[in-house]
């Protein structure tokens, strides 16, 4: 039979990845090596070894049974759970991940590396042992190959004599005469004897699952010894077995050279798998990121209720329809089922819809978890004690969102461990405990989810911040700016608080980044902070790309939405409220703001600018922190929408952040009200 | 699979002719490779985009799709045409770089379908600056008619969507 | 064509086992570890069982001898995937209850060659 591996390939390397993500957290949460936890481990180890042997790779195989090896002695309690042995047991878990990288992407792993790594694990299980040389242990089943012609095994004899003789329990364990026959029967001729004088006389000692018979077999052909004796091979241990050529003169009562083999030739059924890693044809395809998920199985089934109910619903309407066929007259009555059938097809739909979604939802324990170990390796770097806590892990957010979160979070992580938390001795000094806390948590809140990073460390100095920004001209010299708004300058690019540049953060590069990176998935991020006590950077995402609850307006004779979520508030202007600055550019006060009024008719081109009503409707809308009061001429609906990219058959377009489908089948564009700001300041400046 | 079609049609070895869709722009007929034509639909008002040519209509819904719509008249500069019932949006398939487009051209209405050999296309004239040649793949005669065959992949290419990028910054700029 | 209930907690394995068993024509159950193996083998009669030793939840040599003490399952052949080339683990199998053994790495040929010493 030929099977293609590799189409198991990706399987394997994706369970290989999440065990090796568990082995990392368990090794961290490993205290005093409990046996548990190490049994979990060594499993983990365990299937990635028997794993990366049948696909073919072999030199993971053998890289991870030294690993394995260790592990074993450790839940036997035979080696201790030092930290040294731990810290060991991570790099090997790296250096896994980096050859299970180069598997997938058809790199090399770094060869001094991985030896390295090996070498220590083999002095660390410190005995002469060989370890990792899964080609040695299976070299060793080899040499009884089925074509092996061990000593003198292969005299060229007739056949084979092959006295049997089960013990009565071999049944007992699914074991079945007849079928080793079957399979003896393809090796050659094969003959029969039946002995049965073994039968008890009395029916009362007769069990029937008992084996009590005993058999000569005469197989004639050129099979070796080590094919037939392959076929008794379960059994061994539960009969007395005797092969003997058939040339030879069979002595009834024999002393026969001993037949079972070294115990260590019993695996012979496992001829060495295929060496090189099989042409793993066009490996090109293992992009980086995989475009495959895994879903909870709970989350299929609840789907698969859903279209059940979906297609009772359906036969309720095709019901209804074929009985106003038949009997016109009773209209009244069918037209109030119909009612309920499509409230009910309404229901369906929504929750269908809901359903779908959610499959898409990954818990973010998925980024959370590269966290221990990171905040373990800097700490340990830097010589600070941080103890980090997760909270929320099992928050779900998009799978898209969850893919593009990992580098902002753990250069805000990094941030709070490098310059958040202070050196043990500086704590202390402060009157704080040795031990700095870093926070992750994830919660959802409203239509959000939000992810906190929090740290008891030295804080921020708005003074310095704002020092800075003053001498990078990101504020003008006599810009009054309150402390929350100084501290959200540490996103601009460009700016840096840290008194030295360190190697793992530099200076101050990233912020900007990280909003950017946030921006881009349609959230913010915001920072508090207090000297001395610590700063907390708060994420807010929205909880899918796809879906947004939007409010429908009409500008014009055209629908528009706009993001629920951007709405501050929609009022009718009060004529004295509405200021116009240079004569030309209408301000909205409210309260104590002035909020730019935007005529979305001639920022968009439609129409040239009009003169704002005396009495007009206004939505004020807020994105990255810039208002705008939009004109409008009606609020219609609030409804969820899905978005769709103008990108797929055409490109971005400016102020618009996709566009969505309306229950008539129109086309509704979906704006962008930070766009929209953007613009509206560009149009103004040049207009004035 | 389509594209490999495209191609093997386009191989001489294996065949000498390809099919072509035509259609009427102000009393011409022009020309598209007929593999490239998704479907065709009647008008409907599309929803503009804001701050596009005037040539990008907008967009509309093809089965949860959302299809910008090119009017060809004004794409060449000819003279603008009330929609009409017989105004049509035909749906083209547009290869690029990266990625399919689909996109939907109005026209005034359509016409034919012809196969053409590729010896009997000429390469087209030089029409000066105004309309780019590249988008042209050559001229034909059928029946006493010239067609216009056009490279779509050319005309709604990059090329479109970069003017349309161009006209945007200049209004923003 | 027969019923194989294949018990493994590594995907893949399962995917290969089962695919590879499936490509002979017979029809496989899967089970995720040794519970799941269980209450998979009480739902159905299966004519082979394969499964893994080192799984969570209940490992592959309490399953034998959890299926050993079903009725159904007093006689029926399983096989034990090990990756240990040594003689302990085989034994331990067997004193289990297992009927055989198939040691990893292997591939799709070895799996049908030791399967067809079962199932006939």
């Amino acid at each position: 039979m030929s099977i293609d591996m590799a189409q198991f390939i990706d399987a394997f390397l994706e369970e290989s990845f999440e065990g090796l993500e568990r082995m990392e957290t368990e090794l961290l949460a490993l205290d005093g090596g409990d046996p548990e936890t190490l049994n979990t481990i060594f499993r983990c180890a365990h299937s990635i070894k028997g794993g990366a042997g049948t696909f073919g790779f072999g030199a993971i195989s053998g890289f991870t049974h030294g690993v394995e090896t260790l592990l074993d002695r450790m839940r036997n309690g035979e080696q201790e759970a030092a930290p040294e042995t731990v810290n060991l047991l991570l790099r090997a878990v790296d250096t896994l991940r980096a050859q299970l990288h180069a598997a997938r992407d058809g790199g090399e792993a770094d060869a001094a590396e991985v030896a390295e790594v090996r070498t220590l694990i083999e002095a660390h299980l410190g005995d002469a042992a060989p370890t990792g040389r899964p080609a040695d242990n299976h070299g060793v089943a080899d040499s009884g190959g089925a074509d092996a012609p061990a000593d003198g095994n292969r005299t060229g004899p007739r056949g084979w004599r092959i006295h049997f003789q089960p013990y009565a329990d071999l049944m007992r364990t699914g074991n079945d005469p007849l079928r080793m026959f079957e399979v003896l029967e393809e090796l050659g001729t094969l003959s029969v004897h039946c002995e049965t004088d073994r039968l008890p006389d009395n029916a009362d000692a007769f069990d029937p699952e008992d084996c009590h018979l005993a058999w000569t077999l005469e197989l004639e052909g050129d099979a070796t010894r080590d094919q037939v004796q392959e076929v008794f091979e379960w059994v061994e241990d539960e009969s007395d077995l005797l092969i003997e050529p058939l040339d030879a003169v069979s002595e009834p009562t024999t002393e026969a050279p001993p037949l079972t083999p070294e115990p260590a030739e019993m695996g012979a059924t496992t001829p060495r798998p295929p060496e090189a890693p099989a042409a793993r044809g066009g490996s090109g395809n293992r992009g980086a990121e995989s475009s495959s998920m895994r879903v909870n199985a709970g989350k299929i089934d609840a789907l698969i209720d859903m279209v059940g109910e979906l297609v009772i619903t359906q036969s309720m309407l095709t019901d209804i329809s074929d009985q106003l066929e038949e009997d016109p007259s009773k209209i009244e009555a069918q037209i109030e089922r119909l009612r309920t059938g499509l409230g009910e097809l309404e229901r369906n739909t929504r929750e269908l819809q809901e359903s779908v979604m959610s499959i898409r939802m990954v818990p973010i324990a998925q980024v959370f978890n590269r966290f221990p170990r990171l905040v373990h390796d800097i700490s340990g770097q830097l010589g600070k004690q941080i103890e980090l806590t997760l909270k929320g892990e099992y928050t779900e957010v998009d799978k898209t969102v969850m893919e593009h979160l990992g580098d902002p979070l753990v250069h805000l992580v990094r941030n709070a461990v490098d310059h958040g938390i202070e050196m043990p001795d500086e704590r202390a000094a402060a009157g704080k405990p040795e031990t700095g806390q870093v926070t992750l948590e994830a919660f959802h809140r409203g239509g959000n989810v939000v992810i906190e990073i929090r740290d008891d460390g030295k804080g921020m100095d708005a003074d310095r911040i704002l020092a800075k920004a003053r001498d990078a001209g990101l504020v003008g010299p006599n810009q009054h700016l309150d402390r929350h708004e100084i501290l959200q300058l540490v996103f601009e690019p460009g700016l840096s608080t840290a008194d030295q540049v360190s190697d793992l953060s530099g200076r101050g590069v990233g912020m900007d980044v990280v909003k950017k990176n946030i921006r881009g998935l349609g959230g913010n991020v915001e920072l508090e902070s207090e000297p001395g006590k610590g700063s907390r950077l708060t994420i807010r995402l929205p909880l899918t790309l796809s879906i947004m609850d939007g409010q429908l307006l009409k500008i014009g004779d055209e629908t528009f939405v706009i993001p629920l979520i951007a709405i501050v508030e929609s009022l009718q202007t009060l004529p004295e409220s509405v200021k116009q600055a240079f004569g030309k550019l209408p301000l909205y006060r409210l309260r104590d703001e002035y909020i730019p009024i935007v005529d979305l008719a001639a920022l968009f081109g439609r129409t040239e600018p009009s003169p704002l009503p005396e009495r007009a409707l206004l939505v004020v809308a807020e994105a990255d922190d810039q208002r705008v009061a939009l004109r409008v001429d009606d609020l219609l609906g609030q409804q969820q929408v899905v978005i769709k990219t103008l990108e797929t058959n055409f490109r971005k377009v400016p102020g618009t952040a996709g566009a969505t489908i309306l229950g008539d089948g129109q086309v509704a564009l979906i704006l962008d009200i930070a766009g929209i700001a953007r613009m509206a300041s560009g149009r103004d400046t040049r207009a004035a | 699979m389509a594209n490999d079609a495209t191609q093997s049609i386009h191989d001489p070895a294996t065949a000498g002719e390809d099919q072509y869709l035509t259609f009427i722009l102000a009393e011409e007929e022009y020309g598209v490779d007929i593999l490239r034509v998704q479907e065709i639909k009647g008008w409907e008002r599309p929803t503009p985009l804001p701050n596009t040519p005037d040539y990008i209509r907008g967009v509309i819904n093809v089965r949860g799709m959302i299809v910008p719509i090119i009017d060809m008249r004004l794409r060449f500069g000819m003279e603008p045409m009330d929609y009409g019932p017989t105004t049509v949006v035909i749906m083209l398939r547009v290869v690029g770089e990266e990625r399919e487009r689909v996109m939907g051209v109005v026209v005034d209405a359509v016409s034919e379908v012809y196969s053409i050999g590729a010896d009997n296309l000429q390469p087209a004239p030089d029409f000066g600056t105004r309309i780019g040649v590249n988008f042209v793949r050559g001229l034909a005669t059928v029946e006493e008619q010239m067609i216009l065959v056009l490279d779509i992949d050319t005309l709604l290419g990059p090329g479109l969507i970069a003017s349309a990028d161009a006209i945007e910054a200049e209004a923003t700029a | 064509m027969a019923k194989v209930l294949v018990v493994d907690d590594s995907a893949s394995m399962r995917q290969m086992v089962a695919f590879t068993l499936k490509q002979a024509g017979h029809e496989v159950v899967e089970g995720r570890d040794g519970k799941d193996g269980l209450s998979k083998a009480q739902g159905a009669k299966a004519d082979l069982v394969i499964t893994d030793v080192n799984m969570p939840a209940m490992d592959g040599l309490q399953l034998t001898r959890e299926l050993r003490k079903l009725g159904g399952y007093k006689f029926t052949p399983i096989l034990v995937l090990t990756t240990e080339a040594g003689p302990e683990k085989k034994q331990e199998g067997k004193a289990a209850g297992a009927t055989g053994w198939l040691v990893k790495p292997f591939d799709p040929d070895q799996l049908m060659n030791t399967v067809n010493r079962v199932l006939r």
